[in-house]
């Protein structure tokens, strides 16, 4: 039933948009002529620099409306692929349009738009009209293919594409070079105001039992004692700081050793199902593992969870971690800077991190980054703990 | 008492050495790689064996597991296992073949060395020293369906005391109570975990893996 209610709906809605775009065509073709004509007359600025700043205005949500049909009918994004806007003179927005070649393809689209994409529109038409009579025919084609041809003018070329991916990876790697500083700068501190302040502690505690050697041997040993104390202090610090540089169970046992201590030493039960057939990279491992680490924290701090369950994949070349929990949900990325931060690691690796948790729960976090897996060792492992 | 030593930093070995030597244990061999140590180990068959984690080749685990290859050959071999951290993972797979003589401390408790010499003579005998760091873990968060759940404050604080590998005179000294008092504390704690009448000493390893477990 509710098949064939969708299937009904889409017809309709084809219907529309063959229509909307059968009467729009017109529309498209002045456009294109009064750009040519804007184009033409250009010297003539006063002519020519309205002419075109109102079909530079009109061409774009008319490009973005045949962007939204072909999105509909393909199930794909179509995004605008038109350089960002900048403030400016209309001068300049007109020299910024002259130099997007986004811009150019709209204006080659126009005409063919007006005249094979209203062939195609009207078959299209027919089409569904004849699908609304009769059922169990295959198609419509025509506006697919119509979609198709759309969506090569419209959407973004290669290289507007391979631009995106630059900035993409630029921004992904200021990041990685900032949390990398902030981590420095974290462990410089720490170990400035930790394990240092206390050995040199202990040097001035040794100094004052060297000084009471002779006269005191009580004191000395009274001494002696809290010296040992102070370096077990250090020693502690040092070590709280190693697991938050790399837990030391992270470089014995790898991500899937390490997410079992992890699970193990949690005050709350978590199910853990995990199958990989490999290792990922080290730096990935790493990432994820501390993505798990600040998630399950999260979920034993706030959510007044029972229970959760920690799911670990390698699907179609992505690495998948999944930890849910019966918590009140409600969890919101931005309350606490933690996954934010891990989202910004994973962001490095094209990884991502996303949180479903609505109010009264239950909470999912999905941590997924793409990646290949090293040697063939498999590694499954399925505990209660 | 014949000790096998295994650890890779010249430093510390030789400072172990030292140490055990003028506590009237003899080293019988100090090896600084895991496939020299389970050559040693079947070969001296030592009355302990204290051994680093962190090992040459991959500077991994290997020392953990070369101990735990070496009790599969000889059931029962006392290991005592030195690290830089303590998890609670690893203390979990040295007690899983229950049949006890397993320690795991961290390095620190070197400096105290009268305790120390203490749990190496404690692993000998057969007992189990879990350092007090896996003990507090524990203690820190126990679980909500665990089996220890059925034990009452006081008898938490007696198996946190047996799996650190004190007797029960120890614990009593430490708890200001009598022994008799422990003793009533540690045979409620076996018939709550269910683990059946035995020698004692095997149903106190019992008790400390089902704490890991917890």
């Amino acid at each position: 039933m509710r098949a064939t209610g969708t299937q009904a709906w889409r017809l309709v809605q084809q219907t529309a948009d063959a229509v909307t775009l059968i009467l729009l065509a017109p529309l498209g073709l002045l456009l294109f002529v009064l750009t040519v004509v804007g184009i033409v007359v250009l010297p003539v600025w006063l002519v020519s620099m309205p002419l075109l700043l109102l079909t530079l205005a009109l061409t774009r949500p008319y490009a973005d409306l045949h962007r939204g049909f072909a999105a509909r009918t393909l199930g794909v994004a179509v995004p605008p692929p038109y350089r960002t806007r900048e403030p400016g003179g209309a001068l300049r927005q007109l020299g910024r349009a002259a130099r997007d070649p986004a811009r150019w393809r709209d204006l080659a689209w126009l005409p063919v738009n007006g005249t094979v994409g209203v062939v195609l529109y009207l078959v299209g038409l027919v089409e569904s009209l004849l699908h609304q009579i009769l059922a169990p025919l295959p198609g419509p084609y025509a506006l697919e293919l119509a979609a198709r041809c759309n969506r090569r003018f419209l959407g973004s070329s290669q290289q507007a594409r391979l631009a995106r991916r630059v900035a993409e990876l630029t921004r992904s790697r200021a990041a990685a070079v900032d949390i990398q500083a902030a981590e420095l700068r974290r462990i410089e501190r720490d170990l400035h105001d930790g394990a240092q302040a206390r050995l040199v502690a202990l040097g001035m505690t040794l100094g004052i039992a060297e000084q009471s050697l002779e006269q005191d041997p009580e004191r000395m040993r009274r001494i002696l004692g809290q010296a040992r104390d102070e370096l077990s202090a250090a020693l502690g610090e040092l070590r709280g700081l190693v697991r938050g540089m790399h837990p030391p169970v992270l470089a014995d046992r790898g991500l899937v050793g390490a997410l079992e201590a992890l699970v193990l030493a949690s005050p709350l039960p978590v199910s853990v199902d995990i199958a990989l057939p490999g290792r990922p990279s080290a730096p990935i491992e790493s990432a994820v593992y501390f993505g798990a680490a600040e998630a399950l924290t999260n979920v034993i701090k706030h959510s007044d969870a029972h229970r959760a369950d920690l799911l670990l994949r390698h699907q179609a070349g992505v690495l998948v971690l999944r930890l849910t929990d019966d918590g009140h949900g409600g969890a919101d990325l931005d309350a606490g800077s933690g996954l934010r931060g891990i989202q910004r690691r994973l962001a490095t690796f094209d990884g991502t991190l996303s949180v479903d948790s609505p109010d009264g729960g239950p909470t999912e976090v999905v941590l997924e980054v793409p990646c290949a897996l090293s040697s063939p060792r498999t590694s499954p492992s399925s505990a209660r703990a | 008492m014949r000790v096998v030593l295994a650890e890779d930093l010249a430093l510390l070995r030789e400072g172990l050495i030292q140490l055990l030597e003028a506590n009237d244990c003899h080293v019988v061999e100090a090896v600084d790689n895991a496939p020299s140590l389970l050559r040693a180990l079947t070969t001296h068959r030592p009355d302990v064996a204290v051994v680093d984690v962190r090992l040459p080749p991959t500077f991994t685990d290997e020392g953990l597991r070369a101990a735990i290859e070496a009790r599969r050959h000889i059931p029962g071999l006392p290991v005592l296992v030195l690290s830089q951290y303590v998890e609670q993972l690893y203390a979990r797979e040295l007690l899983a073949d229950r049949s006890g003589g397993v320690g795991y401390l961290l390095k620190d408790r070197v400096f105290d060395v009268h305790q120390f010499v203490d749990a190496v003579r404690h692993v000998a005998a057969g007992g189990t020293a879990m350092d007090p760091e896996v003990v507090s873990q524990l203690l820190d968060h126990h679980r909500a369906d665990a089996p220890l759940q059925s034990l009452t404050p006081r008898e938490r604080e007696v198996l946190g005391h047996m799996a650190e590998g004190r007797s029960n005179a120890a614990i009593a000294a430490r708890m200001f109570i009598t022994e008799k008092a422990v003793s009533k504390h540690t045979n409620s704690i076996f018939s709550r975990l269910g683990l059946p009448p035995s020698a004692d000493d095997n149903r106190r390893v019992l008790a400390v893996l089902a704490y890991l477990d917890g």
